[in-house]
């Protein structure tokens, strides 16, 4: 049974059958400046849900608030809920550095830390877990094949994260993040610094990712939300315009604004 | 224009030209004759000293002016204590501060506490000399020497270095000054290299769950090295070189201590205090070697910075 947008009544939101993050009433500030109104929105377990928009629509903000990235800024602050499996993160009480064990997220650039590989992906499993070496040799074995860099990068764990190519970096950050083993994967414009070769290895990637995590991806590319999302949110200004599974909203959208934008008539 | 105006000009302009070029070649030429220059003349003017006393002048702890007898082993004992004290206190302190001007701190408050940072650089070590010796120094000698022999000084193998009456001035007092004055130095520097590690780094090693301290001890720091170590080296060149406050405070006396509350001597500021009543040509001979060896051990000091600079760089980059 669809419910209600509160925000925009004309907005149909679909019903998620297992949603692993719930969004209600959720609002955004920077400083005076209200970059989110009002959104509410489900994300669904160990799928893909996208969030297109022109630029400033506050996708990234929104992917932002999962993870509460925006609490190192003194003025940015979150109104509503975002619940993690019923959890409110936005609760004060709740533990930054437990959630983001739960919640990963890799960047718009590549950001190898100036460390060898082996050490890169090992950083964040050491935050949370005293694993012996053989394990610890298990684990970033098993990131990097997760994040098909394994064989590429199998006879340099040695070397210096900043020596692979863009591509293999963004590779080297999605295996940084899900050696943690977290439950949801945040991709903030994963694709935007990567040649077209490197971007479809990265949405073959995030194809098999989705078996074992539930992925949300911001991206500018409507061709690619439309290649690896099952759902896509459509944002304009801060506002949720249209939410629905990605064929229909690509196919059949819903409301004016998101035909506008999809078919390149705006944005 | 007539053809033969043209090439007038051109002609002149290739003159200037020339000229231009040679004015920049002999700017930097001339920097290195001066250096050539200033290193020959210590090595002139330490002849007489160097023949007398040898490789024996580096090792003798004597420095006795009436009979001629010269020996460097204390002032560069002391110099090289005073500096690793200096920067044994003022590495962490930089990096705290670096720390919390870059992360922590309310935006309202950067720039005042900066500022304060970088004018704390600015005030005369003569300054700091007269502040140590009249108002540091007294309240050492009260206050902390008395604990620190009594707490510290008991203690087995570093005992014996926090022995001895509580004086006030000596090469603890003069290490301690010296941090103060060299802390400016390496936190603007650690400041400004922090300030340049991009956002996103930082934000993905929070994004791990990774605290303030862990991005900044295992991403940012490591990121800003090479930054850091210049910081570092600069501070240490200052600290080897300082005079006059260290002249105030570390007591000036020709003997060997274990202690480090005890007075000592640095080679700055024996030179500084001795020059004007060096008679005789060998005694001012030994305080030009002296200054030679100032000179070289800055120099040693610099290469080995480089070198390991180059070495952690080359290790990064390879299999291992």
């Amino acid at each position: 049974m669809p419910a209600e947008n509160t925000a925009n009544p004309k907005i149909i939101v679909p019903e998620i059958i297992a949603p692993k993050i719930i969004i209600r009433d959720l609002s955004f500030y920077y400083g005076d400046y209200c970059a989110l109104k009002n959104i509410n929105l489900s994300i669904a377990e160990k799928m893909v849900t996208a969030f297109i928009g022109p630029s400033g629509c506050g996708k990234s903000t929104l992917l932002r608030t999962f993870n509460r990235m925006y609490q190192l800024y003194p003025k940015q602050k979150a109104t509503g809920e975002i619940l993690l499996d019923g959890e409110n993160i936005l609760d004060k009480k709740q533990d930054l550095n437990n959630l983001r064990a739960k919640i990963g997220m890799v960047f718009q650039k590549p950001t190898p830390f100036p460390m060898s590989i082996y050490d890169n992906i090992a950083f964040g499993v050491k935050l949370y877990e005293s694993l012996s070496k053989n394990d610890m040799d298990e684990r970033v074995e098993w990131a990097l094949r997760k994040a098909a860099l394994w064989t590429e990068a199998k006879d340099k764990l040695r070397q210096s994260g900043t020596g692979l190519s863009g591509g293999q970096q963004q590779r080297l950050c999605i295996a940084r993040a899900i050696a943690v083993k977290p439950q949801v994967l945040l991709l903030d414009e994963p694709t935007s610094a990567l040649d077209p070769i490197s971007t479809a290895h990265i949405e073959k990637l995030i194809d098999e990712l989705k078996e074992d995590f539930t992925i949300v991806i911001v991206t500018h590319n409507m061709q690619q939300a439309a290649r690896v999302s099952d759902y896509t949110a459509y944002m304009y200004l801060g506002d949720l315009i249209e939410f629905g599974d990605t064929s229909t909203v690509f196919t059949n959208p819903k409301r004016k604004e998101t035909e506008d934008y999809i078919t390149g008539r705006f944005g | 224009m007539p053809t033969f105006l043209r090439e007038a000009s051109l002609k002149r302009h290739t003159v200037l030209d020339m000229l231009f070029r040679n004015l920049t070649r002999v700017s930097a030429f001339g920097v290195l004759m001066l250096l050539v220059a200033i290193i020959a003349s210590l090595i002139v003017g330490s002849m007489p000293a160097i023949r007398a006393f040898g490789f024996g002048f580096l090792t003798s702890s004597e420095w006795d002016p009436v009979n001629d007898r010269f020996g460097a082993l204390i002032p560069i004992v002391g110099t090289l204590v005073t500096s690793a004290i200096a920067l044994l206190i003022a590495i962490p302190v930089s990096f705290g501060i670096a720390i919390f001007l870059t992360e922590l701190s309310p935006r309202i408050l950067r720039r005042p506490l900066g500022v304060a940072v970088e004018l704390l650089a600015g005030i005369p070590s003569i300054i700091y000399g007269m502040w140590g010796l009249f108002i540091f120094a007294p309240l050492f000698a009260d206050r902390i020497e008395p604990w620190l022999g009594a707490h510290i000084g008991t203690m087995p193998y570093i005992g014996p270095l926090f022995s001895g009456p509580p004086m006030g001035i000596g090469i603890l007092t003069a290490g301690i000054i010296l941090a103060i004055m060299v802390i400016p130095f390496i936190a603007s520097v650690m400041r400004d290299v922090f300030e340049v590690v991009p956002t996103l780094l930082k934000e993905s090693a929070y994004g791990l769950g990774a605290t303030t301290w862990e991005v900044m001890w295992k991403v940012v720091l490591p990121y800003t090295k090479v930054g850091v170590a210049g910081g570092i080296m600069l501070g240490l060149g200052r600290a080897l070189g300082e005079t006059m406050a260290v002249t105030f405070v570390i007591g000036n006396s020709h003997e060997l201590s274990k202690s480090l509350l005890m007075p000592g001597n640095s080679i700055a500021s024996a030179l500084a205090n001795e020059f004007t009543e060096a008679y005789g040509g060998l005694y001012t001979s030994a305080l030009i070697e002296l200054g030679l060896i100032l000179f070289f051990i800055t120099f040693v000091v610099l290469s080995l910075a480089r070198y390991m600079l180059f070495k952690l760089g080359q290790r990064e980059g390879q299999a291992t």
